[in-house]
């Protein structure tokens, strides 16, 4: 399985390396985002950095559902998913590879974000251990709810407008606990940051132990 | 000649219906006038005759579902009424959970002086909502009905699990909602008010079953009908074998036959398979369609 995992992860990731999609359309877009927030809020300086963890992740979400719909999208062409259903790999290493190639990607785009809070909102960055934890079990969890509900609307003809009304309530208790989180770390709230991690932690494993289970259904029935 | 004998599916739905119009009034009655004003809430307590109660059928509503998807995936236990009772649970608790928000959001403004506030329970149920929305779309979205019920029944143990965290919010979270109003042994209201609470479980639990159960029969009446349809198409289609010449005549004169569809349609009549319904011209159409399509391949 993880051999699978590591075939398909290195091939999406290949593919990323050389269309350059994430790097030209996904990066741009995310910062487009947090500068749409920033109209929104009317250049008001202390609200924005108020409210900067949860604009972070609105934008990492926002991204998210692009970067899976991509990661899917590759292999809805030229009945590529068809040639992985009939070739020898584990349902389970693909559904990982997969998710392990749309997480890293999600990191770079989090980390263009945070570039981007910094300059916008003029937020400061501290707790970099709690950042770093809860950015990585974040991403890791955002991709593997997307890549179980990007397969179950890969087939179908809605799938554009579907995957967001699908993923988003799913994704809603990532986007609070990992707001929480950061909002704990840059000295914005009192609550226990390592706290509101576990709690990702914990729907994290739930996204990617559903997402092992039942990859090789979904992709069977889609 | 037609039988004046009642179906036993339809005296069940009758009796369900007519017993939950009846426990519908009483828990009108009783809380509107029998039961007396609170003492800290005044009039607003009221609505503790519908609020809760609504919200207890959603949750039920997305549990029968739960439990139905469990066992449609369950492989010894795999049959279409599962699938039929899983949408008939989700849909019928779709519209549960909206009137709990809705009956909550009323509540709230009275309580809190606001519709919403960014509470635990009250953002999970918002959620919750969401979620069946996206269910519901998934299921309308997926042609091939065995696929539509695997798919789902994996969404549905989703929702499934954010309606036990919904449930145990008020617990799990610092929340402005209250807590459970009627903890065994010790319930927070008494006398007409624990009555008229009771009642209202009583009155939207066979308002929910008589739902459930016309949802369920629906869902029943247009597999018999897409079955009815498919069969129709494949007969008509058949039939046509022997003379293609004759058939694009056919189709070029009757571009929308009326095609009579045994078993569908036509009320009540089609759910005992007794009845005739008609097939608009959009399947025979369809199929004359194809056949002048191929006459250049041959």
């Amino acid at each position: 399985m993880w051999r699978d995992a590591w075939v398909i992860a290195g091939k999406d990731l290949r593919i990323e390396a050389r269309s350059k999609v994430a790097l030209n359309q996904l990066g741009p877009y995310a910062i487009v985002v947090l500068l749409i927030f920033g109209f929104a809020f009317d250049q008001d300086r202390p609200l924005l950095t108020q409210a900067a963890p949860g604009l972070f992740w609105v934008g990492v979400v926002f991204s998210g559902v692009l970067a899976v719909q991509r990661s899917l999208g590759i292999e809805s062409a030229d009945g590529a998913l068809d040639n992985l259903r009939l070739s020898r790999l584990e349902p389970a290493g693909i559904f990982l590879g997969k998710t392990v190639a749309v997480a890293l990607q999600l990191v770079v785009l989090e980390l263009l974000l945070a570039f981007g809070v910094v300059v916008l909102f003029h937020s400061e960055l501290a707790g970099a251990g709690l950042l770093l934890a809860s950015g990585l079990v974040s991403a890791l969890g955002v991709a593997a709810a997307g890549v179980a509900y990007a397969t179950v609307s890969s087939g179908l003809r809605a799938r554009e407008t579907l995957l967001p009304l699908l993923l988003v309530p799913v994704l809603a208790p990532i986007v609070l606990s990992a707001t929480e989180a950061w909002r704990s770390a840059l000295g914005l709230s009192a609550a226990d940051g390592w706290r509101w991690l576990g709690l990702l932690s914990c729907f994290t494993a739930i996204y990617v132990a559903g997402g092992v289970v039942c990859f090789g259904s979904l992709m069977e029935e889609t | 000649m037609r039988s004046s004998r009642v179906p036993s599916h339809a005296l069940l739905s009758r009796a369900l219906g007519w017993s939950a119009l009846a426990a519908l009034a009483v828990d009108a009655w009783w809380g509107l006038w029998v039961s007396p004003p609170d003492v800290v809430q005044g009039q607003f307590v009221r609505m503790l005759y519908v609020h809760p109660a609504v919200a207890t059928m959603c949750y039920a509503g997305f549990g029968l579902c739960a439990v139905a998807s469990i066992a449609w995936l369950w492989p010894r236990l795999r049959s279409p009424r599962w699938d039929r009772l899983a949408v008939a649970g989700a849909e019928v608790g779709a519209v549960f959970c909206a009137a709990t928000l809705i009956t909550g959001s009323i509540w709230g403004r009275a309580s809190w002086g606001v519709w919403w506030t960014w509470d635990a329970r009250l953002t999970l149920t918002a959620i919750l909502f969401a979620l069946s929305l996206g269910y519901l779309a998934l299921r309308r979205a997926i042609a091939t009905p065995s696929a539509r019920a695997t798919v789902s029944s994996m969404v549905a143990l989703l929702m499934a699990l954010t309606v036990v965290v919904d449930h145990y919010a008020t617990d799990w979270f610092v929340t402005l909602h209250q807590g459970e109003t009627l903890p065994v042994p010790s319930p927070t209201v008494h006398g007409w008010q624990l009555a008229t609470m009771l009642e209202s479980f009583v009155a939207f639990g066979l308002l929910f079953a008589w739902l459930v159960v016309h949802r369920y029969r629906m869902e029943t009446l247009e597999e018999r009908y897409d079955a009815g349809a498919y069969t129709l198409a494949l007969r008509s289609r058949r039939s046509e074998g022997g003379s293609v010449a004759a058939g694009l005549t056919v189709a070029a004169k009757h571009t929308t036959p009326a095609v009579v569809l045994p078993g569908a349609g036509a009320g009540a009549g089609a759910g005992t398979g007794t009845g005739t319904g008609t097939l608009g011209g959009a399947a025979a159409s369809s199929v004359s369609a194809q056949r002048t399509v191929e006459v250049p391949a041959r």
